[in-house]
């Protein structure tokens, strides 16, 4: 499986790229924004299918499926349940935001610093990121992303992987204790 | 124009989909036929349901719009429309407003990738099956946010339910599915795929459907599947979400008109799409029965018959009830419009004779035929099974469904890999 540049030029990249980071601002800052829990629930489901469509545009949709399934449907789905328990009078009467103006302040300059200081840098000709980045032919991706996981000469992320399914099993047997007090 | 001639007759030669040929005419006119025969088979899929449950039932069913109700589904669907669509003043009306139209969206975009042959998909996706799966996932949040938009007890408690069984079900159904995919790596190259036009290519090279691979882990894997998708879909005896006895219309109660409509039309076409995932992954998709024992063009020219006769045979049946009518004058109407519809079943037979229509429309048959089998298995569930309790529901899926689950994921994975574990076990004793 030799990585190559794919085959068919993308169509109207900048039009797509522009549109969906328009949506995903503007849903991230609804998030934000709206008083009412489900509103903001709804909004960060756009903005998470607006990513996995951004995804796709970087010729990962094995990465953009598993964002959908997990993310928007899985997720979000358990976001929803537990907010639509709650009640939306009392909610709305409770301090909403919490004012912390200084750490706020910094973390967004901080944040615009990285992304002035990385357009800079990209624009006078020299790149912050690797460059010669290959990308895989669509057709076969997902093969690829399992081969660079699993295989012995590509990857051998093995072992990594392995253990960040261990740490997910602990969460959900803590989950179960916590929730269960006799077993 | 002559370009554009050229560019619309350059993709018949071709042996791609409209996607991966990037034949932007045809990809629309595939989309446009997909809806369309979607909207037939969802309005088939109402007279015929109310029919058969009918027959099961000792009734008659619709009998009065039309030769044995067969105008009823469309005098439904004016009703529905001109019918006024009440929003509850207490409602979040935005989200009670978006709510359908998530759910038919998530049940209609599936249809992208699902594979009616071997070039009549729209598109062909490397995630293919991944994509089905999370995109029909996503109907789940259309029917939470009705519930809850509605402000009401009965959807509230309707959507809590749903939500809880479609993320339970949700797991038992992708095990099922992962231990059918690894099914496709047993080939020379030792790489399987997602796509749902590959899953059924390998196995017309394995020379069986998945059903009976490693007999019997394929049946075993199929009917976790067929019972988690009864559940994906809310029916019954999975309805529990709108369960009429308990919450009157569960998550849609408030919803009325042409917003009811399309929640109807979304649960019929998830029911058919679901469908078509266990069609694709377990019973060979577009591929005829016997594509490798009965070969040759003998056996091919048979069964591109098959479609045909039918279509034949349905207008026989026709024009049987036709003869069969009262001779009354007040049926003669009804008498001349259930032999007109003959007709029309009867020529529609007749053009899928054409040889040049016979060898493209084959592949559809078949794979609408086997997804056909699948929607009369949902009504006869209907018909037969009385509704789970929620908490028999829970240990059906979680305490049954999961653990059978999870190991048949790990025995198929042995069985697919025994040689080399095999040579790895005697590697240890030679050592």
């Amino acid at each position: 499986m030799n990585p190559t540049i794919a085959a068919n030029p993308p169509v109207a990249t900048p039009f797509f790229f522009y549109g969906l980071a328009a949506v995903m601002v503007i849903g991230g800052v609804l998030v934000i924004t709206r008083k009412n829990a489900v509103h903001s629930a709804l909004a960060l489901i756009t903005t998470l299918l607006a990513q996995a469509a951004l995804y796709l545009m970087l010729y990962a949709p094995f990465v953009a499926g598993v964002q959908i399934i997990l993310y928007a449907g899985g997720i979000m789905v358990l976001f929803l349940f537990v907010i639509m328990l709650i009640s939306i009078e009392r909610a709305s009467r409770e301090r909403q935001f919490n004012k912390q103006w200084l750490v706020g302040i910094a973390a967004a300059a901080a944040l615009g610093g990285l992304l002035i200081a990385v357009y800079t840098t990209t624009s006078r000709g020299r790149m912050m990121f690797a460059e010669g980045r290959t990308s895989y032919v669509e057709s076969q991706n997902t093969q690829a992303v399992a081969s660079f996981l699993f295989d012995r000469s590509a990857g051998m992320y093995m072992f990594s992987f392995e253990i960040a399914s261990l740490l997910l099993l602990v969460a959900i047997i803590g989950a179960v204790v916590m929730a269960k007090k006799r077993i | 124009m002559h370009d554009l001639v050229q560019y619309i007759q350059s993709y018949l030669s071709s042996d791609k989909t409209p996607g991966a040929a990037g034949n932007i005419f045809w990809a629309v006119v595939y989309v446009l036929l997909v809806f369309v025969g979607l909207s037939i088979a969802v309005i088939a899929m109402n007279w015929l349901e109310r029919k058969i449950l009918a027959h099961m039932q000792v009734r008659l069913g619709p009998m009065r719009v039309g030769p044995h109700g067969l105008l009823q589904p469309i005098a439904d669907a004016l009703k529905l429309l001109l019918k006024e669509d009440i929003i509850p003043d207490e409602a979040d009306k935005v989200v009670f407003w978006i709510a359908p139209f998530i759910v038919v969206l998530a049940a209609f975009t599936v249809f992208v990738v699902v594979p009616f042959g071997p070039t009549h998909a729209i598109t062909d996706m490397n995630i293919g099956i991944l994509f089905m799966l999370g995109v029909s996932s996503l109907s789940v949040l259309g029917i939470v946010t009705a519930g809850w938009a509605s402000n009401s007890h009965y959807p509230l408690i309707g959507a809590l339910r749903s939500s809880a069984q479609m993320v339970s079900y949700e797991v038992a159904m992708g095990l099922a599915v992962v231990s059918a995919i690894m099914m496709t790596s047993l080939n020379e190259s030792s790489t399987g795929t997602l796509s749902m036009i590959g899953i059924v290519q390998s196995q017309l090279e394995q020379h069986q459907w998945f059903l009976f691979k490693f007999f019997p882990l394929g049946i075993v894997a199929f009917t976790i599947f067929a019972i988690a998708m009864v559940a994906e879909t809310n029916r019954a005896p999975f309805d529990l979400p709108e369960a009429e006895s308990e919450l009157t219309a569960g998550f849609h109660t408030e919803y009325s008109g042409f917003r009811w409509s399309l929640f109807f039309l979304a649960e019929y076409s998830a029911m058919i799409a679901v469908s078509s995932i266990a069609v694709t992954l377990w019973l060979g998709g577009w591929l005829r029965p016997f594509p490798n024992a009965l070969n040759g063009p003998t056996w091919d020219l048979a069964f591109s018959l098959i479609p045909g006769l039918t279509f034949l045979f349905l207008a026989g049946m026709c024009f049987y009830s036709t003869v069969r009518m009262p001779k009354h004058p007040l049926f003669r109407i009804q008498t001349m419009g259930l032999a007109g519809f003959g007709a029309l079943l009867a020529a529609i037979g007749l053009v899928l004779f054409i040889p040049a229509v016979r060898v493209r429309v084959g592949d559809i048959f078949w794979f609408s035929a086997k997804v056909a089998g699948f929607m009369y298995l949902y009504i006869w569930y209907r018909g037969t099974f009385p509704r789970y309790r929620f908490d028999q529901l829970m240990k059906v899926g979680w305490k049954v469904l999961l653990p059978i689950g999870l190991a048949l994921l790990i025995v198929t994975a042995a069985v697919g890999m025994r040689t080399e574990l095999w040579a790895q076990v005697q590697g240890v004793f030679q050592r």
